[in-house]
């Protein structure tokens, strides 16, 4: 599953949200077919512009049939609001797919599957859904957000139950995503957003002895397992959040 | 048509890019994205006799053209490097360096003779990172250190031996003549500069050891003089290195007067970037009715 490198035509860019941007590019005719929790490093900007490094943006959708590769991207600084710029006919540099993804097979046979996301943490579990709904396991879906949700209508095909959290109260229950989750519930917890969110369910899931995977972020330079400039110091040794990961065992990554 | 082929130490490479340490891995991780074949070589990850962990905290910060790093020689040691990763590195078509730091003169020379049993292409030797708090910059800022640890090495050293030297060096002209009478076989130059950046909204320094290694285009003039001195200072090859993102930019390094150039946070820039600064510098070639580089290797040097 080696990473390519290739310039893509951008389909459409739109705004679920007044930070958020779902940018959707045709999918690269070289390298594998993205899995759910790979990522690609998303460039769109000349080799001698800033800012120096590339964006490790987690795969949103993919669509062999279709033929296009979506991301869904928070605006956070230069890069992201680099990539907000494109418009229908621009090209951008893919590097991708990175990183190892979640085990969909793994996790359908598990059983009972829950997935947990916050904020833009849900970027990479849209494909997620859809991969374990096609494996014949919809999961049960519990989603936190700061304010008003997004995105969530394509999450409605391919989940059994879907609960929102805000810490605003705009939606769904008024506080923490971890009060919908009830890890005794599930065989396998799979969670993806800011650390202190996951911190939380890898500590519900330890407590109810239900195994927990996580997938992080970090800043990265190569995203390819060069560079060791994302990597995590696990309980098993260092490891790189790019290629060892994002996926990783949760217990592994947090002090429970 | 133009020859980009070099001749290195008594090898000859296919090109006068090498991807530089610390930027490419073990090179595995390019081989689907660029022909490696066209490099002149790979230097490998900086490896220590025991591997390490590498720093905790920020290890990336990006500058105006420039990275900052802070990765602390995370590395899986000698040993593993020979099991594992030198018989991939062999596999891809071209040289293999193997980048050896280390915390004393004995682990450096230990590790060397390992390596010197294998069959690695070149022995890297990095006293020049500024990223362990002892051990790499700690040989490389005084002559006399450096010195020290280069003679002793080369008494264990049966592979061609490139000296990686640091920016901090106190005189870059001094301690390129001493680590040539200490035994080096050629020399490289610029590791990363030592530089530093604060966290406003922390106000604490962004890295855990406050300073870190500078690199990119923001250092490549700075980075240019320096070999320019080197090569003025010693008789043996030099491999230029410092923020090389264009053809262009290589051949200031080679009508400088260096054999070879590194190549490094370039690839992070563009993944592709060795090979195609390789094809750029041999488009500028052609176009300019140079056969080989020999031709215009340190030319600017009146």
């Amino acid at each position: 599953m080696s990473a390519t490198s290739c310039n893509v035509r951008v389909l459409r860019q739109s705004a679920p949200a007044p930070d958020i941007r779902r940018l959707t590019v045709a999918l690269p005719k070289e390298g594998p077919m993205p899995k759910a929790g790979q990522f690609y490093m998303l460039r769109a900007w000349a080799a001698d512009e800033s800012p120096v490094l590339s964006r490790p943006i987690s795969v949103h959708d993919a669509d062999a049939q279709e033929g296009t590769l979506t991301f869904l991207y928070q605006i956070k600084g230069e890069g992201t609001q680099k990539l907000a710029r494109l418009a229908w006919g621009q090209s951008l540099t893919l590097t991708g797919p990175c990183g190892n993804g979640f085990d969909v097979a793994g996790a359908a046979a598990a059983g009972r599957v829950a997935v947990v996301g916050g904020g833009i943490g849900t970027a990479p579990l849209l494909l997620l859904c859809k991969e374990l709904a096609a494996a014949g396991c919809k999961p049960d879906l519990m989603v936190g957000f700061r304010d008003q949700p997004y995105g969530m209508e394509a999450f409605q095909p391919y989940c059994g139950s879907i609960g929102i959290a805000t810490d605003s109260g705009a939606a769904g229950h008024h506080g923490l995503v971890t009060d919908l989750l009830d890890p005794k519930q599930y065989d396998l917890v799979l969670t993806c957003g800011p650390t202190v969110m996951m911190r939380g369910v890898a500590k519900l899931c330890a407590a109810a002895g239900t195994p927990c995977k996580a997938s992080l972020e970090n800043k990265m330079a190569c995203g390819l397992g060069a560079c060791l400039g994302c990597t995590c110091h696990t309980k098993v040794g260092p490891k790189t959040v790019c290629k060892d990961g994002p996926v990783f065992d949760a217990g592994e990554v947090f002090e429970l | 048509m133009s020859d980009l082929h070099v001749n290195f130490l008594g090898k000859t490479l296919a090109g006068p890019v090498v991807a530089a340490s610390g930027t490419f891995g073990f090179g595995e991780e390019y081989a689907a994205i660029e022909d490696l074949r066209l490099l002149g070589g790979i230097s490998g990850k900086g490896l220590t006799l025991n591997g390490q962990p590498g720093n905790r905290g920020e290890r990336l910060h990006e500058t105006p053209s420039g990275l900052m790093n802070s990765i602390g020689l995370q590395n899986p040691g000698v040993d593993h490097f020979i099991q594992h990763e030198l018989p991939v590195m062999k596999s891809l078509g071209t040289s293999a360096w193997a980048n050896l730091g280390g915390h004393s003169v004995e682990e450096y020379c230990e590790g060397a003779e390992r390596l010197s049993a294998t069959d690695v292409d070149f022995i890297e030797l990095n006293i020049s990172c500024p990223n362990v708090k002892q051990g790499g910059l700690a040989y490389g800022v005084h002559c006399a250190d450096a010195s020290a640890v280069v003679s002793a090495v080369h008494a264990h050293c049966t592979k061609p031996l490139i000296v990686k030297l640091s920016p901090q060096a106190e005189s870059i002209p001094d301690m390129c003549k001493a680590v040539e009478a200490a035994g080096a076989d050629a020399i490289s130059l610029c590791n990363t500069f030592q530089a530093c950046a604060i966290d406003l909204e922390k106000r604490r320094p962004v890295f855990d050891n406050i300073f870190a290694g500078l690199s990119g285009p923001a250092v490549r003039p700075i980075a240019l003089r320096m070999v320019w001195q080197a090569v003025g200072a010693v008789n043996i090859p030099v491999v230029g290195l410092g923020g090389i993102l264009t053809g262009a930019d290589a051949l200031e390094f080679i009508m400088a007067g260096a054999t070879l150039v590194q190549v490094g946070t370039a690839n992070f820039m563009d993944p592709g970037a060795c090979v195609r600064i390789t094809q750029e510098i041999g488009l500028w070639m052609d176009t300019h009715g140079v056969r080989t580089l020999d031709e215009i290797r340190g030319c600017a040097r009146v």
